[in-house]
């Protein structure tokens, strides 16, 4: 993990593992992580069961970048996520009820069913599902955060692939120059949609920010304490000199796509396993992800269970 | 006296709309005084209000996409596109999150954003600077569009569209912004003109009140010089009656308030400056059909510009835009069809 600015340095493809340390974490830390887990395999369970009508990108592997990143965020900030969004959601709200229901078209949801996976908004979050398009709105929010005085932020999750819209760039040069509070939060799975970055990205996320003269923070392992350290006193000094920053994480998509589209081989995916935070964590604090594990998936059998009976969604604008 | 030009008009709008409410602001191109805009609608707003007036960088894209983010934050930003035909840039802002953020979280969003944007040719601009966009945004859910014209005070305008909740597209034709602003009354020598509507949705335009008019021309923007000039000469050289109904608002087509002056018409033109093909004029049209069929003497004419690329030359622009004799023709031709 290495804070950089102006220099050259290609991140690993994967990042190693590097397992979370408890008590520095909390448990409501780890409950965070397995939730958001437990939720997006309780989607995929539902989409092979055909309950679940269109499309849903999980966050498996990335739990952790949400988690360690919420704690930081402050009341005024405003968060703008993307079509893997589950865990930005979960770990600001904590909502499965909500965002299960969204999901499923049910009453409940946080948007009456209109919005769905991709489409969320509630309390200082957003969620659009065309890749570019939030972050010039996060910059928007951005400029009217510091023009109220605050200490508001505007944070921008986007995956490396959303890098290839030019609006990104477009706004990049705009906050530089502007001086806007923007956090444009990268999670590098090195993967778009089936292609690796490899195949479409030339040069760096990071290199590209510094031409901008915006400061980048590399951060290559999961242990939630250790990224708090290094990303919160980056983010309280956005706070105090508004200016944009970029936290680029190597991380590592362990899912497929959306649903069943994952065309890498499973030998990698397997190797993408071994380097996952879940396994290390349970060897380490086996009593612990014990009683979080069966406190969560009683959480999300009894949502499951209920979600099924609740009535569908109404929707009163359609005229 | 005359009423002010129509640019000096947009311009007080501007001003009256920042000193009244601190949440508008305005971003675009090149706003900077002295400057104040490529066609000086922002003009001395930048040095009365510096920190709400963003001149941006060239990013029609992420400008446009910084307002939606600015009105998701309760500012009321307003965007200047310098000229219409590179609006092309900030399509997915507008059609895919100003627009939908109005409706898609299943709640009713106000989006307080107002996009102007100059179009038009007859300037001799050549092809990507005359354009008339207004087709490529008809029927966006929630994206209601508007055009400048010389009888709908843009002071009461702009603060009403700014205030309507639903992302607005406002379209300047280039030729407008010299010409005068006209008060209610006469207008020459020969026509004068009055609001009808219950929001003053159109202005009327004709020599006397008729029951009968000879032709209803439906024309909005600058097109409405075209038809005045058509009409003039309808008149007398033909002794034709015919008025004209021009609307601020494109879309949603406010078709009630003029059922009745087109029901009474012996024909109706709609008429644009931009090409057919799924047109605003051919929108109009339909939806005329569908409320007046079996009432009409003739079918409705639609009149456009030819399909084909504005050339630069101004005669040669000439020959693609519609022209007054286009208009003229239609309303001859078909008095002697009859
Ligand atoms: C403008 C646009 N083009 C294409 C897509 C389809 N699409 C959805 S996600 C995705 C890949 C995104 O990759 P990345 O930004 O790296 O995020 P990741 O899925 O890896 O988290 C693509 C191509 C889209 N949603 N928006
Ligand atoms: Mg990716």
């Amino acid at each position: 993990m290495h804070v950089l600015h102006g220099s050259i340095q290609r991140i690993p493809v994967m990042p190693p593992v590097a397992p979370i340390a408890v008590p520095e974490t909390t448990e409501a830390d780890i409950e965070a992580l397995f939730l958001i887990r437990g939720f997006e395999r309780l989607l995929l369970d539902l989409f092979s069961r055909g309950v679940l009508n269109g499309t849903t990108h999980t966050c498996l592997g990335q739990e952790y970048i949400p988690v360690a990143l919420s704690p930081l965020f402050e009341a005024p900030d405003f968060i703008f996520s993307n079509h893997r969004g589950h865990g930005h959601y979960l770990a600001r709200f904590g909502d499965v009820e909500g965002l299960l229901l969204e999901i499923m078209g049910r009453a409940g949801g946080v948007c009456n069913g209109v919005g769905g996976s991709q489409h969320l908004f509630r309390d200082g979050f957003l969620s659009t599902g065309v890749l570019g398009e939030s972050v010039p709105a996060a910059a928007g929010m951005a400029w009217s955060l510091k023009r109220r005085g605050g200490r508001g932020i505007a944070v921008a999750y986007t995956g490396d692939g959303g890098w290839g819209e030019g609006s990104v760039y477009e706004t990049l040069n705009m906050a530089s120059l502007w001086g806007l509070p923007l956090l444009m939060v990268v999670e590098n799975n090195a993967m778009a949609q089936s292609s690796h970055a490899e195949r479409y990205r030339a040069g760096t996320i990071q290199d590209r920010a510094h031409a901008f003269g915006i400061r980048t923070l590399q951060i290559t392992g999961c242990d939630l304490a250790e990224i708090r350290n290094l990303a919160g006193p980056e983010i309280a000094a956005m706070r105090e000199r508004p200016r944009p920053l970029v936290i680029e994480f190597a991380t590592q998509r362990l899912g497929p796509h959306s649903k069943g589209d994952d065309p890498r081989s499973p030998e990698l995916v397997a190797e993408l396993w071994r380097r996952d935070w879940e396994a290390p964590l349970r060897q380490r604090h086996p009593a612990l992800c014990e009683r979080v594990t069966a406190r969560v998936s009683e959480r999300l059998e009894a949502l499951r269970a209920t979600a099924l009976q609740q009535p569908l969604s109404e929707w009163t604008d359609a005229s | 006296m005359q009423a002010e030009r129509i640019v000096e008009n947009l311009n007080r709008a501007h001003h009256e709309l920042f000193s009244r409410d601190p949440a508008v602001c305005l971003i675009g191109e090149d706003l900077l005084d002295p400057y104040g805009g490529a066609f000086k609608v922002s003009r001395d707003l930048s040095t009365r209000f510096p920190e709400r007036v963003l001149s941006a960088p060239i990013s029609e894209c992420a400008f446009t996409g910084m307002a939606c983010g600015m009105a998701l934050a309760g500012e009321k930003p307003i965007v200047e596109i310098m000229f219409g035909d590179f609006i092309g840039y900030a399509f997915d802002p507008l059609w895919n999150l100003a627009a939908k953020s109005v409706s898609m979280y299943g709640r009713r969003v106000p989006i307080h954003l107002l996009v102007r944007c100059t179009v038009g040719g007859n300037r001799g601009f050549g092809a990507t600077h005359s354009q008339s966009p207004q087709k490529h945004f008809l029927g966006i859910p929630d994206l209601d569009l508007f055009e400048v014209n010389p009888f709908h005070d843009n002071v009461e305008l702009l603060a009403e569209l700014i205030e309507r909740g639903n992302p607005v597209l406002l379209f300047e034709n280039k030729t407008l912004y010299s010409r005068h602003c006209v008060r209610e009354g006469a207008l020459d020598d020969l026509f004068s003109w009055r609001f009808i509507g219950p929001r003053r949705e159109f202005a009327k335009i004709c020599i006397e009140e008729s029951e009968s008019p000879d032709a209803v021309i439906v024309a909005s923007g600058s097109v409405v010089f075209s038809a005045l000039e058509a009409a003039r000469r309808a008149f007398l050289d033909h002794e034709l009656e015919t008025v004209i109904l021009t609307p601020a608002q494109l879309h949603p087509f406010p078709l009630a308030p003029i059922l009745d002056d087109l029901a009474r018409a012996k024909r109706i033109l709609v008429i644009e400056e931009g090409i057919a093909g799924g047109s605003w004029a051919e929108s109009v049209a339909t939806a005329i059909y569908s409320r007046l069929w079996g009432r009409l003497e003739n079918p409705v004419i639609c009149l456009h510009s030819k399909s084909s690329i504005i050339p630069c030359a101004r005669h040669l622009e000439e020959r693609v835009l519609l022209q007054s004799g286009h208009v003229f023709e239609a309303l001859i031709g078909e008095s002697i069809r009859a």
